[in-house]
């Protein structure tokens, strides 16, 4: 039985500053750093502690959030973002970058593993005690032994004409009488990104789900070295094309943070008012997706329309469709007058008249949730211990969101609620979806009626020496972090972008056993985690 | 729970119509398209998608989306193509039957956009397979895309 108290669970978890005195209770030696800026703090440790600071972390309900590296030759910078109560705490640490070897966090925070694997693919890291050594995210494009994010590893590498097709990524087998093996993608039956998945099944149900992605990896973090914040920008943006405005948020808010820039509260407000029409505009196309996919089609008809009137609004208002290279750094490049706030509200006026009938229809209707209910069961513990983010985790009764929990301008003046339930199936999850968009509805009347007056852009600054800086952004699939490091000429000298979708892909996995083949696409649709965010 | 019909919208009904009439002439009924993400950041994806929403309901003037390549009379490849997918898309190339028309979705499936030619994307499609048009856009709406189909089709 789930108590009342679990669902706060993390508001029962400490406070960054309690947490650097549990790691030092702990005979952890920390030093506190002022070297990156932004709405964390920073502590390094000796990397030889790597693997007891996530240990002292997981034992007291911290949340992971990310692992990630920085070649500085002749060293490797390794950091992880843990979340508290009130924000976030960065480690860092360092290791030689001939040989380098970390403890792994994965045995206390099973989030970690994918993370890990990707750096030791990226950046040659041996992650001692880790469960799972095989490769993650390099497929056939460049050999064993190379590191595409080792500075010494040139952008164009040396790749062979023709990549040959990743067939022997060794899957974990399942044997016994009458288990069949159904291998799915890259390239999918509908319009969808490519990934690879490997279903182990028994008649109809799945004994298991094993997921292989990284088919798009392009690149995106060695493309970003040597841009200028405004090329960095365009870049974020393109990470994950359905929450570019969330993306080029958290890269613009890391490099602000880290000149130490101040942004008038009329551009923070409507890059807030961009990132709720893009948390609305997903969570209509998704809601209607997911009952297309168990063959309720008049719910994607409706759905899809109100998106397209929703997405024609983008462009009549903002230049663009998805809302692409809107927020730039500094600010953003489109104001709003007086008939263009008339007309939004208008819009939200209208979508939320509509949404009263769709919505509860949605909600209880027999046939529909027939399907939905029960199908594709994430439970609070399962959800809890994958780190999971987001409307995803939600559904499942962890309730974290940056906009309330770790505030960012213009949020911060503002009361978020935080819609969650305990189902956590895909009947919870497009509850929480539509109940999302009402909120977001909501907000965005509220952040209209009260635009501050003033500039929506200011200048980006001549940088003046190296620096670093961190963004942290709730988009609309969950927390988004951004890590970037400028060189005192200005350049982007490493930028990382942390999607959602890394800490919910697995969560996919979890949730499918005993799920029937054809109820595949709903649980995936339900997730909808981003292959382009994930394989970068 | 059923809304007023809005009035047709004239450019969606003239684009169609007119592809409409080049497919007939090409095809005899109808247009089979299999899209491939090759290494897309999902935006062309979401207007590919809109293409098929009430409005612009591409259907009716006789396109729609297939499951398998070899269903396919046209290829819409998004994305830089990404090195881990070069092998895929190389393959879903070879499963269509001809005749076959291939478009280069978007700026990056033109040049490669933002990401460019390097140790993990191949740029543009036009670098792996054969490439009949391309639309630009990042990523194009949905009327430059069925304007970018009509096109294509004129010139056949």
């Amino acid at each position: 039985m789930i108590s009342h108290a679990d669902l706060g669970w993390q508001s029962l978890s400490p406070d960054i500053d309690s947490l650097v005195r549990l790691f030092r209770d702990a005979g952890i030696p920390t030093e506190v750093h002022n070297t990156l800026q932004g709405r964390a703090k920073l502590v390094t440790i000796d990397p030889g502690f790597w693997g007891k600071a996530a240990a002292v972390a997981a034992a007291n309900r911290i949340r992971w959030c990310a692992v990630w590296g920085e070649h500085c030759p002749p060293q490797i910078h390794i950091f992880a973002a843990l979340a508290g109560r009130d924000g976030h705490l960065l480690l860092e640490t360092m290791v030689a970058d001939r040989q380098a070897e970390l403890p792994s966090q994965t045995p206390f925070f099973p989030a970690a593993n994918r993370p890990e694997r990707y750096l030791q693919d990226m950046f040659g890291v041996r992650f001692f005690d880790h469960p799972d050594k095989r490769r993650w995210i390099r497929h056939q494009a460049w050999q064993e032994g190379q590191y595409p994010l080792l500075k010494t590893f040139s952008l164009a590498g040396s790749p062979e004409d023709m990549t040959p097709p990743d067939c022997l990524y060794p899957f974990v087998p399942v044997e016994g009488e009458g288990v069949y093996e159904i291998p799915v993608g890259p390239v999918h039956a509908g319009i969808i990104e490519p990934g690879h998945f490997r279903f182990q099944a028994m008649g109809e149900d799945i004994l298991s789900l094993e997921e292989h992605l990284g088919y798009v990896h392009k690149g995106i973090e060695k493309c970003a070295e040597g841009r200028d914040v405004r090329g960095l920008a365009r870049l974020a943006g393109r990470v994950s094309g359905d929450s570019t405005v969330a993306h080029t948020w958290a890269a613009c808010q890391a490099c602000e943070a880290a000149v130490g820039i101040t942004l008038p509260r009329r551009a923070l407000a409507i890059r807030a008012i961009l990132a709720e029409r893009e948390r609305i505009a997903n969570h209509l196309g998704d809601i209607g997706a997911c009952c297309n996919d168990v063959g309720f089609t008049f719910a994607q008809a409706q759905c899809s329309r109100l998106r397209e009137l929703w997405q024609r609004q983008n462009s009549d208002v903002f230049g663009h469709r998805l809302l692409m290279d809107v927020v730039v750094p500094g600010g953003v490049s489109r104001d709003l007058d007086a008939r263009q706030i008339e007309v939004l509200n208008k819009a939200i006026e209208q979508l939320r008249h509509e949404l009263q009938d769709l919505l509860p229809l949605l909600y209880e209707y027999p046939s529909l949730q027939d399907r939905l209910r029960a199908t594709g069961v994430l439970s609070l513990k399962k959800a809890r211990s994958l780190g999971v983010l987001g409307f995803l985790a939600r559904a499942s009764g962890e309730c974290w969101d940056l906009r309330r929990d770790a505030p960012y301008g213009p949020y911060d003046d503002m009361v978020i609620t935080v819609p969650h339930t305990l189902e956590g199936d895909a009947s919870g999850r497009l509850r929480i979806r539509g109940d999302e968009i009402l909120v977001s509805l909501d907000l965005l009347e509220e952040m209209l009626k009260k635009l501050p007056s003033g500039e929506v852009r200011v200048e980006f600054p001549v940088v003046s020496g190296d620096c670093r800086g961190i963004g942290l952004v709730e988009g609309w699939r969950g927390e988004i972090l951004a890590y970037v490091h400028l060189d005192a000429a200005g350049a982007v000298s490493r930028y990382f972008p942390r999607d959602p979708s890394w800490l919910n892909w697995p969560a996919l996995e979890a949730m499918i056993e005993g799920v029937i083949v054809p109820d595949f696409p709903l649980c995936n649709k339900s997730v909808n985690g981003s292959y382009s965010g994930h394989d970068l | 729970m059923t809304e007023k019909v809005p009035p047709p919208d004239q450019t969606v009904m003239e684009l169609g119509s007119a592809c409409q009439k080049e497919i007939a002439r090409i095809f005899g009924k109808s247009l089979a398209i299999r899209m491939v993400d090759a290494g897309s950041c999902n935006g062309c994806e979401l207007e590919m998608h809109a293409l098929n929403n009430g409005f612009y309901d591409i259907e009716r003037f006789g396109i729609h989306f297939v499951a398998s390549p070899r269903h396919a009379d046209l290829l819409l490849v998004t994305g830089p193509v990404a090195r881990h997918m070069q092998a895929a898309l190389k393959g879903t190339y070879d499963a269509t039957p001809n005749p076959k028309l291939v478009i280069a979705m978007g700026d990056c499936g033109a040049d490669g956009g933002e990401f460019g030619v390097s140790y993990a994307s191949c740029g543009a499609v036009a670098n792996v397979i054969p490439v009949d048009a391309v639309i630009r856009g990042c990523p194009p709406t949905p009327l430059q895309l069925m304007q970018g189909i009509l096109e294509l089709l004129r010139g056949r």
